[in-house]
């Protein structure tokens, strides 16, 4: 079973993003840029897919700017066998990504693509539903455990309640959830290796795509700001204040 | 035009955070229907009638719809949007998981996590984690909608509102339902209480987490815990607060043994009043909280409990 899998490339999870001060978006230049952490889970779970026997070929996918080659190269350093690239500088709105990542399918048929279930610079938590709803396949979202039988696979997501887990036919898309397991990291021997692994390179054009954004962003603001940072010297004082000063319990 | 709330539930109850989407639908000014599907749902149909502001409840009772599977439940309100030019969610899972598979059927954007409507077509959300507010307007006919619970009041129970059946589609072989196992708890819902104590990293495991659940009870709260604590093993998944976890916004939060992370704080920042308790001054938690008590949680929860006895402090 060959496996797709996405790799997005995000301003890194411990850079504070601060927002432009002409308020159009936030400060991305010169600032760390990393793989999604939910998309290295993808390309982890995979890697075991492969290491199980259960899968035998896993490619990696990059939508965006020039520099998502890195994003595509760590995926392959991890394990993954090879990369696409669609390139583009124009802004992908989860829909567009979906779109995209359907025109690609159509053209490897995986029997499974595993995404992040969120992106952690827009958070929108759409794409992989996305995806499922347009090639009529079922979901797998907010995976915690994914066991894979002859014909089907069984999901186990994190939902709110606690765990559900559901039956999906093959082909399905699952997207992670961050205690799917623990990803790798590349060793220097597979970082050198992976230099050699092939990386495809995609026009949005090619793959006959309409990405025109459907939403616009008018403006991006800080949000309210708490003022914070008093001490309490003991509990009592703390008691007191949240009772007499707060009056919160 | 009218507004569609698809309404969470588990069969027998309806989901409070279904009350907090209803008031963001309000705000668009138009007839709001609420959507209850799933067979043997009377209960919750019952219930949702009630929901003051709501036109009408439209009930698919039909156990093809058990458990809201995303691939059941979707084309059921594609069938039902033509009605419609808002479609909303509570933004909790099975929101998460229904709302984007819907949008993409009909061809439109969803816009995620709302905290603001502006005007029809033009929201606010957070982004990065919360440290970026975006005001964003969608070109789309049919505006599919996630609400953030936490930023509008739940709607109030005093109406009655008329249930009309809504008759089932096909069935679907995609998915089906195998088991779940959903945490038992006699405290409140983390996403709704009033008051909410966490546990992080800092509890160092599972058995002091009794420390937390003494002062939780002492206030009628719901406990959380931050993602290493969870990662660890201290408590299930489903007590994350954070980022990629739970948004909780309650009167009180007290965050004991927790650093600060940007993730976590993403989660409870919107919180009226918050208590930092950390041994370490520096930590981002204690810089924001409203009281900051910079002490070793092993010594200052049981004084806690005990002050709290003292004060008479009773959950409310
Ligand atoms: C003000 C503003 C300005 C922006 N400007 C730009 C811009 O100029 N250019 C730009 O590229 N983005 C831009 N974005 C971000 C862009 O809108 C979102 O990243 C996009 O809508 C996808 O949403 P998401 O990643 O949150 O999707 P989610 O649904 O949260 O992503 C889930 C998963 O989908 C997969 N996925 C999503 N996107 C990709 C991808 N590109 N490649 C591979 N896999 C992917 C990953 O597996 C990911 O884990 C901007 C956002 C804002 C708010
Ligand atoms: C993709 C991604 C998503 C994430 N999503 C989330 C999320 O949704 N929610 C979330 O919480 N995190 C999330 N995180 C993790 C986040 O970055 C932090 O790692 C995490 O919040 C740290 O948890 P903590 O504060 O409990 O642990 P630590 O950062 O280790 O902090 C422990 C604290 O306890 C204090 N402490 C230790 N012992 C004592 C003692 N005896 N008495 C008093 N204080 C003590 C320490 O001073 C320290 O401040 C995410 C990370 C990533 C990469």
């Amino acid at each position: 079973m060959k496996v797709l899998v996405g790799v997005k490339r995000v301003v890194d999870y411990n850079v504070k993003v601060r927002v432009k001060a002409d308020r159009t978006g936030v400060e991305t230049a010169n600032v760390k840029m990393s793989m999604n952490p939910f998309d290295e889970i993808a390309v982890e779970e995979a890697i075991r897919m492969k290491e199980a026997g259960t899968a035998d070929e896993i490619v990696a996918v990059s939508m965006g700017s020039r520099q998502c080659q890195e994003t595509i190269r760590t995926a392959l350093a991890m394990g993954a066998d090879r990369g696409i690239h669609v390139l583009t500088d124009e802004e992908l709105q989860p829909l567009a990504v979906a779109k995209l990542f359907k025109a690609l399918v159509e053209r490897e048929n995986p029997g499974l693509v595993i995404l992040g279930k969120q992106a952690i610079d827009d958070d929108s938590n759409q794409t992989g539903q996305m995806l499922a709803a347009l090639l009529g396949w079922p979901q797998g979202t907010f995976a915690s455990e994914i066991v894979l039988s002859g014909d089907g696979a069984e999901v186990t997501r994190e939902v709110d309640g606690g765990l559900e887990t559901v039956g999906l036919a093959i082909p399905a898309v699952v997207t992670t959830d961050l205690r799917l397991n623990e990803p790798r990291y590349a060793s220097l021997p597979n970082i050198m290796k992976a230099k050699k692994k092939p990386i495809d390179q995609l026009a949005v054009d090619e793959l006959g795509v309409d990405v025109a954004p459907r939403l616009e962003t008018l403006k991006v603001e800080d949000p309210p700001a708490r003022a914070g940072g008093r001490k309490v010297a003991s509990v009592e004082e703390l008691v007191d204040k949240l009772k007499n000063e707060a009056g919160v319990i | 035009m009218a507004a569609l709330v698809i309404a969470d539930h588990d069969g027998t109850a309806l989901d409070p955070a279904t009350l907090n989407a209803v008031s963001a639908a309000v705000r668009f000014e138009g007839d709001i229907d609420l959507l209850v599907a799933g067979g043997g749902t009377g209960t919750v149909a019952e219930a949702a009638a009630k929901i003051a502001g709501i036109t009408r409840v439209r009930h698919a009772d039909d156990p093809a719809y058990d458990h809201l599977l995303a691939e059941a439940v979707a084309p059921l309100v594609v069938e039902l949007a033509a009605d419609y030019s808002e479609i909303l969610f509570p933004a909790n899972t099975t929101g998460k998981n229904l709302a984007p598979r819907v949008a993409a059927l009909l061809d439109v954007a969803q816009i995620s996590d709302i905290t603001e409507v502006i005007a029809p077509d033009t929201f606010v959300r957070p982004i990065y984690a919360g440290n970026a507010m975006a005001t964003v307007r969608s070109s789309d006919a049919i505006k599919v909608i996630t609400v953030r619970g936490t930023a509008f009041p739940a709607a109030t129970q005093d109406g009655s509102a008329p249930i009309e059946p809504v008759a089932a589609g096909e069935g679907q072989t995609l998915s089906h339902f195998v088991r779940q196992e959903l945490s038992k708890s006699e405290r409140p819902e983390l996403t709704s209480a009033r008051v909410v104590v966490s546990g992080g990293r800092g509890m160092q495991s599972s058995e002091n987490f009794h420390l937390v659940e003494e002062i939780a009870d002492r206030l009628g709260a719901a406990v959380g815990a931050s993602r290493a604590a969870v990662d660890a093993g201290y408590r299930p998944n489903d007590f994350q607060v954070g980022q990629t976890g739970k948004v909780v916004a309650p009167e009180l939060y007290v965050a004991v043994g927790i650093s600060g992370a940007i993730q976590h704080l993403a989660g409870m920042k919107d919180s009226k009043v918050i208590v930092a308790i950390n041994k370490d001054e520096e930590a981002p938690m204690v810089q924001i909280a409203d009281y900051g008590l910079v002490d070793d949680l092993f010594k200052a929860l049981p004084a806690l409990a005990e002050a709290l006895d003292k004060a008479g402090v009773k959950p409310r």
